[in-house]
């Protein structure tokens, strides 16, 4: 018997690349049907022209998730009133990759690229609201310019930091450099204002989008907008 | 024109329409798709009294649009950005001809633009030079996500649209309004992505490449590549009415493009009919920025209101502003 809590929680890992917090959390999951060890997903989204390759990682992330999932024979994603539902719906089910669906219409990188500088992005803007946090705290830029991953302190800001920067394959070994760039460079000194001028305006984006599709999916379906919670 | 407090304001709206997406102009599920999602654009940030039934937002009337955008909504001038979708629409959704019927009742009323697509070749810089000369016009909208049979869109950097801003440039066409995305080819790309804004901005200094929609969601990008690039602006339909509903939010993206794009570079647009001009001047008029964001951006001064509103909009299609606008603009400026 798989139960509902595993699914739900397995969807919850999935994340919007775009605005970096789960799809269970933003309203994108419209429900999820167990049949013995079946699992069908319905999804929706904002808009009917949301980005098609955005949609297909949500989708295909989360047929992943919950194909993973012990017990779990068959999982059916699918993707409602968008453009390209059929496109995408089918592809899925034939466990075609993105290119595979359109290949006139790609460049035959996959998704890869786009994946990643998404990643980055994140990346980048939570580590800003790390550095922000603690500057309200009263550390300066001096003393977090030289401050190693093991002096961040405990709580949810730093775990959801560290947890991005290991996906990204960036050392969170207690001795190495809290300030680095997506790349795992270290930032200089000079440059860390630039930076965290440029890094907060990418926080504000990712915000402001987050709260944008929030509001479009709650008219669109006529819901109460998802409650904003950072995890 | 609009006047608050003692202070003056010459409005020039900079990006609006007049669609037709009625029913019977649909080609395919396309055509009621998109029109379904500038309704959910239109119903989720404007003011609830401003909110018109669907049916009316899909064709509304040559008396709607002039009462709303002139008579109650304080615009001086409004730039028509003209939008085809021949793929999604039978007529097209906001094509040249159309909005060139209310330029030619009303000249002192619109700025009439056109567009032009790559794939048209050679073909379409003939048609772009007969609109040019037929309606005097000094600038044009694209749209590169734009679908055509197969295609899925284009990109500004294509020998062909270079071919076409070569044109724009010759015949005198210096302001191009660029709408990016959200299906931009290559489709496994960032849908969002300027690098081809920023590589013909270079390539063409004489030209002056506009933004729409601030390159919403990707503000970032846009920030990036204007502050690299004098001749890249900032359009700001859809940032505006966050206002309402969302005005921290509002105040934050704001202070990021002032900070970045800078407040000659950044022009006012309701977008018509997705917002009404209206409630979006009186708002913006009346903002100031929340007292704890001043000390990281500033404050919102009449004089950038000014310049957003209309100024900055005016010096670029030469537009007479009058004297007394302009006397508070350089006491003050």
């Amino acid at each position: 018997m798989i139960q509902e809590d595993r699914v739900r929680r397995a969807l919850s890992a999935v994340r919007d690349p775009e605005l970096d917090e789960p799809i269970t959390d933003l309203g994108f999951v419209r429900e999820f049907q167990i049949e013995g060890d079946s699992v069908s997903v319905t999804l929706h989204l904002p808009t009917y022209l949301c980005a098609p390759n955005f949609a297909f990682i949500m989708a295909a992330d989360a047929k992943e998730a919950v194909g993973a999932l012990e017990g779990v024979g068959r999982v059916q994603v699918t993707l409602v009133d968008h453009q390209l539902s059929e496109e995408i719906n089918e592809g899925l089910a034939h466990g075609k990759d993105f290119d595979e669906i359109f290949p006139s219409d790609t460049e035959g990188t996959g998704l890869v690229e786009l994946r990643a500088r998404f990643d980055s992005k994140a990346f980048i803007a939570r580590q800003q609201g790390l550095y922000r946090a603690l500057i309200e705290a009263g550390a300066t830029p001096d003393l977090l310019s030289r401050l190693t991953v093991g002096q961040l302190p405990d709580g949810p800001d730093t775990a959801r930091y560290l947890d991005r920067r290991a996906r990204l394959g960036i050392d969170t070994s207690e001795a190495a450099p809290f300030l680095v760039n997506a790349d795992g460079t270290p930032i200089p000194e000079e440059e860390l204002d630039r930076h965290m001028l440029f890094a907060r305006m990418v926080s504000v984006t990712i915000e402001g989008n987050a709260s944008f599709c929030r509001g479009l999916l709650a008219t669109r379906y006529g819901l109460e907008p998802t409650a904003e919670v950072r995890t | 024109m609009y006047e608050k407090n003692g202070e003056k304001y010459f409005i020039v709206d900079g990006h609006m329409h007049w669609w037709d997406a009625s029913p019977e102009n649909w080609k395919n599920k396309y055509g009621e798709g998109w029109i379904r999602c500038f309704y959910g654009y239109h119903s989720a940030l404007s003011p609830e009294e401003y909110v018109w039934p669907f049916e009316k937002y899909c064709a509304y009337t040559e008396e709607d649009l002039m009462k709303d955008v002139f008579e109650d909504g304080y615009v001086d001038i409004a730039v028509f950005l003209p939008t085809y979708l021949y793929d999604f629409y039978h007529k097209g959704f906001n094509p040249t001809e159309r909005d060139a019927i209310l330029k030619e009742k009303y000249p002192d009323k619109f700025v009439l633009n056109t567009a032009w697509d790559p794939r048209d070749g050679e073909a379409g810089l003939e048609v772009l030079e007969e609109k040019v000369n037929r309606w005097n016009i000094k600038g044009c909208k694209l749209y590169t996500a734009e679908w055509r049979g197969d295609s899925k869109g284009w990109d500004l950097r294509d020998p062909w649209s270079v071919r076409y801003l070569e044109k724009c440039r010759d015949l005198g066409v210096n302001i191009i309004h660029v709408h990016k995305g959200p299906t931009i080819w290559p489709l496994n790309k960032d849908a969002f992505q300027v690098n081809d804004i920023d590589e013909v901005a270079t390539a063409f200094p004489e030209l002056t490449f506009i933004v729409e929609h601030c390159n919403l969601p990707r503000l970032e990008d846009l920030c990036w590549i204007a502050v690299q690039e004098s001749n890249v602006w900032g359009g700001l339909a859809v940032v505006l009415p966050f206002i309402h509903l969302r005005p921290r939010q509002f105040a934050q993206w704001l202070g990021e493009l002032l900070f970045w794009v800078g407040p000659d570079k950044l022009t006012f647009a309701s977008d018509y009919a997705l917002w009404h001009p209206k409630w979006l001047v009186e708002q913006f008029v009346d903002f100031q920025m929340p007292e704890d964001m001043v000390s990281e951006y500033g404050e919102l001064t009449p004089d950038i209101k000014r310049k957003i509103l209309g100024l900055n909009l005016a010096g670029l299609y030469d537009l007479q502003v009058p004297a007394e606008v302009m006397k508070q603009a350089s006491v003050t400026a």
